[in-house]
């Protein structure tokens, strides 16, 4: 198991290192951010003098290794726009993203999978033809449009919940989080809903495709044929037979959410990262999007590594280094 | 004769696909004493596995008991409730597969798995759950069964598996057991092996055993009495001795000449002819007879089962003829 944990480190280092060259190249390669920063009546002067200070006029090889040493040293740059530390500015609005994010996978797997298993379980039944054709709705339909529907319907024809922005805080652990009070809920609840539709979706096919082939093996028939309840057998042997590619899909679906909520938050004003980078983008903030991509990679490659641990604990076949 | 502790009788299992009505069992009478062991044979797809299935009341939709009954221990278990047939599985009946490597839960403990078969019909503290599955693996061979309760079925060979299997079987110390093909997976060794356990389990406890197998050999070696099923249907049952030496049927001729412990060395082993029929397709009368080297225009009405209690044949040309018939 040590051996294991060790082997996945190492290449999780790996990906890091070779995920941090790309991003720095690729950034590198898009728009000069010197016309953005400097306005265009500038003396020559003033701009030989800002390239120097940003260190833009080094070659890039030079660039990128003072770059991976400032990451290492826990310096990711200054925002060009904002002026303030990027792993800061990051910081700030990335608790709003990871509580948007938590509760919508959390919420959409907690309800996702047992529907998932009763669709899969009764499958000619009126329920799960029901089910199933919302899980289509909430594939097929963009979110961009669900997100407008759910403001107009709950926050302007009914006024029960606010239609955006994020609600009152509470610190915990020296960071702001709005799931803490009933206020920060009211605002959570419709883009939380808007964003756990379509992993909501993904949840039920999967547990319901993962159900139907487990019912039909003899694991359940010899599980039946020794009186197991239909009740234990779903609890017991199903549940634990599809969690593994539910887990996976978690740990993508969250890494995923957590990058790219870029949508839901912009329909809500959610104060969070999505926002940061696509402004960032917008105005060539160069030390934001490069530590921004820096960041959700190590997220992932995190994720991931967590995921496969969590494989380990769950399916006894897959641990090594123990004798049989 | 004391009652027997398994009577069935004009059991019939279709299957209702939409290419046509599948009469995967139909009119299957047999008993079962206590302490019996009935083998059931039969070539793949001849019934004998969802005669096996209905007796628990397992049989996968579209398929359903259409008619006939079941009587175990006295209880009827033809129509009975979904809930009262479960508390009846594992505890007065139960069953063993063909491979342990797919019927075991390859993620739970070989413990869980088995406290979850015990409190499937009791209470039970943890600690006495282990203690009687530790007791049961080691009735069953297996060594060091108190440790090997924290292992997974993947770390358990075949042949073990299997014992785990046959363990959960027994942990109620059912009344019938019906074992399907439970040694067809296993290296021929390892069969022998657990076929030694079995006979030695089933007349310890008591209990009965219903042996299904496409495997004559196997079948004459542990059970007293055979039935052999050819297109949803017993042809031809009686005690296994009598059967091997003085088959009626000419399928049951059929099977023992291809046997290969039974041809002499070096001849071409015999066959029977065609294959077996479609079960969608059956033909008029007796579905053996396109086969059937004795069959005569008298075949195409299906024969009744001719005989006594102990020994039956469903055949208008038996091979051998019982006293009554030679008169």
């Amino acid at each position: 198991m040590l051996g294991f944990i060790i082997q996945r480190v190492l290449q999780a280092m790996l990906v890091m290192a070779v995920m941090s060259a790309l991003v720095f190249i690729g950034v590198y390669a898009v728009g000069n951010p010197i016309d953005v920063l400097i306005s265009p009546d500038a003396t020559q002067d003033i701009r030989t003098e800002t390239i120097a200070r940003y260190g833009l006029d080094r070659p890039l090889y030079e660039q990128y290794f003072t770059f991976v040493g400032n990451i290492l040293s826990g310096d990711m740059g200054r925002s060009f726009v904002f002026g303030m530390p990027v792993l800061q500015l990051i910081m700030q609005r990335l608790p709003a993203t990871l509580e948007l994010t938590l509760v919508a996978v959390i919420g959409a797997t907690l309800a996702g999978v047992p529907l998932g298993i009763y669709a899969g379980y009764r499958p000619q039944s009126p329920i799960s033809k029901t089910i199933m054709a919302v899980s289509i709705l909430g594939f097929s339909v963009p979110t961009f449009w669900i997100g407008l529907i759910l403001i107009l319907f709950f926050a302007v024809h009914l006024g029960w919940l606010p239609a955006g922005s994020r609600g009152a805080t509470r610190s915990f652990l020296g960071v702001e989080w709005s799931v803490l009070t009933l206020d920060g809920w009211k605002h959570l609840v419709l883009p939380a809903t808007n964003l756990a539709l379509f992993k909501l979706a993904m949840m039920i096919r999967l547990s319901r495709a993962g159900t139907r082939e487990i019912m039909l093996t003899d694991t359940i028939k010899f599980a039946r044929a020794a009186g197991l309840s239909e009740w234990t057998i779903l609890r017991q042997h199903v549940l634990k037979l599809i969690s593994i590619p539910i887990v996976t899909v978690f740990g993508l679906e969250f890494g995923s959410t957590l990058a790219f909520a870029v949508v839901t938050e912009t329909i809500f004003s959610w104060p969070g990262v999505g926002k940061l980078i696509i402004d960032s983008i917008a105005q060539l903030d160069r030390p934001v999007m490069v530590a921004y991509l820096i960041l959700i990679a190590f997220l992932f490659v995190t994720i991931n590594l967590t995921v496969d641990l969590v494989y380990a604990l769950l399916d006894p076949r897959l641990r090594r280094g123990r004798a049989a | 004769m004391t009652e027997p502790v398994l009577q069935v009788s004009a059991l019939s299992t279709h299957f209702f696909t939409k290419a046509g009505v599948v009469r995967a069992v139909e009119g299957v009478s047999f008993s079962l004493a206590r302490g019996e062991v009935l083998g059931l044979v039969g070539e793949s797809g001849s019934g004998k596995s969802v005669t096996g299935f209905s007796l628990l009341g397992l049989v996968d939709p579209p398929g359903r008991i259409v008619s006939g009954s079941i009587r175990l221990e006295g209880r009827e278990l033809v129509g009975l409730p979904n809930d009262e047939l479960r508390d009846v599985r594992g505890r007065r009946i139960a069953m063993v597969f063909q491979d342990p490597m797919m019927t075991l839960n390859p993620v739970l403990t070989i413990e869980r798995q088995m406290r979850l078969a015990i409190l499937a019909h009791e209470r039970a503290s943890p600690r006495a759950a282990r203690a009687r599955s530790a007791e049961a693996l080691t009735r069953v061979g297996i060594p060091d069964a108190a440790r090997r309760l924290d292992d997974y079925p993947h770390q358990f060979s075949g042949g073990m598996r299997q014992r785990v299997a046959i363990a959960i079987a027994l942990l109620h110390r059912p009344a019938v057991i019906v074992a399907d093909e439970p040694t067809t997976a296993l290296d021929v060794s390892i069969q022998a092996q657990i076929l030694a356990e079995m006979a030695k389990l089933v007349s310890e406890l008591g209990t009965s055993l219903i042996w299904i197998s496409h495997d004559l050999a196997v079948v004459s070696a542990l059970s007293r009495r055979i039935a052999v099923m050819y297109a949803g249907r017993i042809v031809e049952e009686g005690p296994t001795a009598v059967v091997l030496d003085e088959p009626r049927h000419p399928y049951t001729r059929g099977l023992l000449d291809s046997l290969p412990s039974r041809a002499e060395p070096g001849r071409e082993l015999a066959q029977i002819p065609g294959s077996t029929p479609s079960m969608l397709r059956l033909p008029e009368g007796c579905p053996f007879r396109p086969r059937c080297p004795r069959a005569s225009p008298a075949c195409t009405v299906m024969p009744e089962p001719t005989g006594d209690a102990v020994r039956r044949a469903r055949c208008h040309h038996p091979l051998v003829l019982t006293p009554a018939e030679a008169v």
